[in-house]
């Protein structure tokens, strides 16, 4: 039965690995995209197709970081106000909205983000629009596993540091947080691994680029926009796998992080 | 109700008519009046629910982290309303252990003793920090235990060990008088003769009020003890007294275990 379920996964890397093995070397991860040009004559002359994703990985790494920016301060204090404050009525609302954000289709919220940030604050495809559709989609995430983790520290911790006469705010910051850092942790690690293979609403909003770019108020690529970009050109087809691959291996790593880190808590 | 108050006056703690509800005319402690002696044990027994540990809690203000809590009443310390301390300071003057022992889990032992000084930001020397450390350990018997591994983890003790961590997290802020809420209940037989001894050996320095669920203890080391029930004291003499020749009825039943 447990075969059945993970034979999917296993089927999957599989097939990544065969199709995807070839095209990883040395120059995929230090080239831009090549054009269609270059694939064609090389796949012509019988040799791989030049070029890497480089832009891809910068570009996703830059958006990461301006998403995480945004949303893990936020994330962590609206985690904090729902796990001590839980039956309060604004507590339950602001749960609520969150749970429901978590569930929006991540298409709508680059649909949000292309009307907020690129037609009034960046005039044109950039890069912070497609980070703020991230954040908003990671917004949800931290929230829920900075509550779930507050909430599993015992209230005994909270009551210890509150008998020493220690201040509401220097317990939280304190006491709390760093107890249940490696839960944070792990939210955090999971809502990236969430993020970095969204497509969807960075179409609408980062667009893409064929170099590397660091000025988020321009078009920015991502390695899940490359893998669109090199589907819908036939002579690039071969770099689909390759950046699938490359994907999916960093998703399992951050997710065998975040198993790493869940062992080893102890509260 | 039998108000056998010893002696109101010359006592550290005095506490005026408190009564303490958690909802609307529904009161965790009634009406209590009682004075506790400096370097002293005083126990507060009684079943549960009779509103003991919402009286200790009264003594530094922490029940009032408790939601829609009201308290009528005065409590003075060395004739101060404790009400017009702040709950911070308050708390910095006594210290309170709890049914589990609870030391800060990221902490090591040597920053768990000092922790009153480090969460509060108060800067000290580190000579002086080392001082305190090992005065405090000593104090509770296990600096000879520890001294080794300062720096582990405080988690890594065992039950009665960390129990006495967290006495000593109490004592290194120099504070007069320790609570403690059922500090044994978690405990195995000889870490609790341990913590008994150790409190013994306490109240030289310090006064100590004591809530406990086992009324062999309180006959064991109290010097004074107070029977609760529903919200009420019922008896508050010397433990000798109480125990041998309980004026109340109610008192005599839980004693001889009619019910409790």
């Amino acid at each position: 039965m447990s075969m059945i379920t993970i034979s999917p996964v296993i089927l999957i890397i599989i097939k990544l690995i065969s199709k995807g093995i070839r095209q990883i070397n040395l120059d995929f991860f230090v080239s831009v995209a090549p054009n269609t040009l270059e694939a064609m004559t090389a796949i012509a002359n019988g040799e791989i197709i030049p070029g890497g994703i480089v832009n891809g990985i910068t570009g996703s790494l830059l958006m990461v970081i301006l998403a995480s920016v945004m949303a893990i301060p936020l994330g962590i204090l609206v985690g904090i106000y729902l796990s001590e404050n839980q039956d309060k009525f604004y507590a339950n609302i602001i749960r609520n909205i969150s749970e429901i954000l978590q569930g929006a289709p991540s298409i709508v919220l680059g649909i949000i983000s292309y009307l907020w940030i690129v037609i009034n604050i960046t005039k044109g495809f950039s890069a912070y629009a497609g980070s703020v559709s991230l954040a908003i989609m990671m917004l949800p995430l931290i929230i829920k596993s900075t509550e779930e983790t507050l909430k599993m520290i015992p209230s005994t911790i909270k009551e210890a540091a509150m008998s020493l006469g220690v201040p509401y705010h220097k317990v939280i910051f304190k006491v709390l947080l760093p107890t249940g850092l490696s839960g944070l942790l792990a939210g955090i690690l999971l809502a990236i691994s969430r993020i970095i293979g969204e497509t969807a609403p960075l179409m609408l909003t980062a667009l893409g680029s064929s170099v590397i770019n660091f000025d988020i108020t321009k078009p920015t690529s991502a390695v899940p926009l490359l893998i669109w970009e090199f589907y819908n050109d036939p002579n690039l087809l071969d770099l689909v796998w390759s950046s699938s691959l490359f994907l999916m291996g960093i998703v399992l790593m951050l997710n065998i992080l975040v198993k790493r880190i869940a062992k080893n808590r102890r509260i | 109700m039998n108000k056998n108050i010893i002696n109101i006056d010359n006592s550290l703690v005095t506490i005026k008519d408190l009564s303490v509800s958690y909802e609307k005319d529904k009161y965790a402690v009634k009406n209590v009046s009682v004075g506790i002696k400096k370097n002293s044990i005083t126990a507060i027994m009684g079943p549960s629910g009779c509103g003991k540990s919402t009286l200790l809690r009264a003594i530094n203000r922490m029940h009032e982290l408790y939601p829609n809590i009201k308290t009528l009443g005065k409590i003075y310390l060395n004739d101060e309303d404790i009400s017009a301390i702040p709950s911070i300071k308050l708390r910095r003057k006594i210290g309170m252990i709890f049914q589990r022992p609870n030391p800060f889990p990221t902490m090591s032992i040597y920053d768990n003793v000092i922790a009153g000084y480090k969460l509060n930001g108060t800067r000290i020397k580190k000579s002086k920090k080392d001082e305190i450390v090992e005065k405090s350990l000593k104090d509770v018997v296990l600096w000879d235990e520890v001294k080794n591994s300062l720096y582990k983890r405080g988690t890594f003790l065992s039950g009665g060990q960390q129990q006495r961590l967290c006495v000593a997290r109490a004592l290194a802020f120099q504070s007069e008088i320790i609570l403690m809420d059922e500090p044994t209940s978690a405990l195995d037989p000889i870490a609790t003769a341990k913590i008994e001894d150790l409190l013994v050996e306490l109240k030289k320095k310090y006064t100590i009020i004591l809530v406990t669920h086992n009324m062999s203890q309180a006959a064991r080391i109290s010097d004074y003890s107070m029977f609760m029930y529903l919200g009420e004291l019922i008896e508050y003499g010397k433990t000798k007294e109480l125990f041998t020749n309980p004026v109340n009825k109610k008192t005599e039943e839980y004693l001889t275990g009619k019910f409790g």
